[in-house]
């Protein structure tokens, strides 16, 4: 089996190939590329992002025809697809980091700045906390309600179809937290950071 | 509900650990890839490497310790001292730290942080506060605590929050080594003053100090290292000491 990492010059991706790696051993294969024919090939992609909205959707159309591959993938071929942060953030339509910028559209919804309410919490979202699952997903296998795992954003998606929300985390309000809509799956905090439950949702990942 | 972090600090020089007294006096305690995992094994929230004496010596050391510890370490991994440019902080994002975090050069070069903030996230940009008290004021230092810059730590604190710094981390330099507590009144002035997480540094002998540094200095995380180094206390005996004082932490 392949699994992609896709490298869009979207930040730091060190930990999320070191974790992949970590999970797959041997027996699957990492591939880190923005190469659309090995995307294309791929089994899963993993789509990551660091930084803002902007600059992710900024990096994703500066490398021609990408977008379209991974929509190809995602949407028309339906093949597994992890978003991690802003990797998640950008299914939405929108999002409002720096300026308002076009996201990949493919869980309506927008990006908006999570609520500090006026100071009372402190912005970025940095650290542990608890997942609340509130709907069955593939990638929560052997994952526990409660779960720690570790944040670190200032954005929040907000999708129009709340059912495809399979759980959310309690900062100033209820967070999304991850997502999960037929074969597409995203997690606002980072499974790769989250110690050895991340990794499980890694291995549940790749194990799709 | 987020949880207050614990963070362990290893002091590295020349790809050792390494623990001073004020910054002198250092100790050789160990391979820091190896005590970076005892403690992400033990529960710790991050980890942290300061390469000491990395603003005047040949760093070439620490990339490979960080290069080795993220491939064994699963939780967020920050790495500060000598940083000083864009170019140093790519060198280590791409080795697979997580944040790195920046002094000095905040100070001679303020652009530093709000150009890698937006080139990298502000959520990997820690910046590093030294600051040392002189009357009824803090004044910031640099170079591992060998300079007074004569700059008022609250309003620094401030601007770098305005830089695009995405944590603060605060040293208080007279509490440093000394095991004898935080600098509350240091780290929740700086706390009330700035939107963005602080991490209270400098200090810590005992577990009522991370304690304090929490509750009294508002701390969101606390950072320590010779209380766990030396094996005086786990990571997991401070989290279930703060579970006990009611404060909420990763168990």
């Amino acid at each position: 089996m392949n699994v992609t990492i896709v490298d869009y010059n979207s930040g730091n991706i060190s930990s999320v190939i070191n974790s992949f790696k970590e999970v797959a051993k041997d027996k699957v294969n990492i591939e880190v590329t923005s190469d659309l024919n090995k995307i294309k090939s791929s089994d899963k992609i993993v789509l990551p992002g660091q930084g803002s909205f902007k600059s992710c959707v900024d990096a994703l159309n500066s490398i021609s025809g990408l977008v379209d591959t991974l929509s190809e993938f995602a949407i028309n071929n339906k093949k597994p697809l992890l978003g991690i942060c802003v990797g998640l953030q950008m299914f939405a339509d929108i999002g409002y980091e720096e300026t308002e910028t076009k996201g990949l559209g493919w869980i309506s919804g927008k990006v908006s700045k999570i609520d500090n309410q006026n100071g009372k919490y402190k912005l970025p979202h940095i650290g542990w906390n608890e997942i609340n699952i509130v709907k069955d997903s593939k990638i929560f296998k052997d994952i526990e309600s409660n779960s720690h795992m570790y944040f670190v954003h200032s954005y929040e998606f907000v999708p129009e179809d709340k059912n495809v929300i399979s759980s959310t985390t309690d900062y100033s309000s209820n967070i999304v937290c991850s997502v999960e809509k037929e074969n597409i799956f995203g997690t606002q905090f980072h499974p790769e950071k989250s110690d050895k439950i991340g990794l499980q949702i890694i291995e549940n990942f790749m194990n799709l | 509900m987020l949880k207050n972090r614990i963070i362990p600090c290893l002091d590295v020089k020349n790809g050792r650990v390494v623990k001073g007294i004020n910054f002198v006096d250092l100790k050789d305690a160990g391979d820091p890839v190896e005590q970076a995992k005892i403690y992400s094994d033990g529960g710790a929230d991050e980890i942290c490497f300061l390469d000491i004496t990395a603003s005047n010596e040949n760093r070439d050391t620490i990339y490979d310790v960080v290069e080795k510890t993220s491939k064994k370490c699963f939780v967020p991994l920050t790495v500060g001292g000598g940083v000083r440019s864009i170019e140093d902080i790519n060198k280590l994002l791409n080795c697979g730290a997580d944040k790195v975090s920046i002094n000095t050069a905040a100070v001679q070069n303020p652009e530093v942080v709000s150009e890698s903030s937006k080139k990298f996230g502000s959520q990997c940009i820690v910046v590093a506060i030294d600051a040392k008290k002189n009357g009824d004021k803090w004044e910031i230092f640099t170079h591992g605590g060998r300079n007074n810059t004569g700059i008022e730590a609250i309003e620094f604190a401030k601007k770098m929050e305005d830089s695009g710094a995405g944590e603060l981390l605060v040293t208080s330099m007279d509490r440093d080594g000394t095991q004898v507590g935080y600098d509350i009144d240091l780290m929740s002035k700086i706390s009330s003053k700035v939107n963005i997480p602080v991490i209270a540094s400098g200090g810590v002998g005992n577990l009522d100090h991370l304690v304090d540094g929490i509750k009294l200095g508002n701390a969101s995380a606390v950072l320590a290292a010779s209380i766990f180094h030396y094996g005086k206390h786990s990571v997991k005996e401070a989290k279930e000491y703060l579970d006990s004082k009611g404060i909420p932490v990763r168990i």
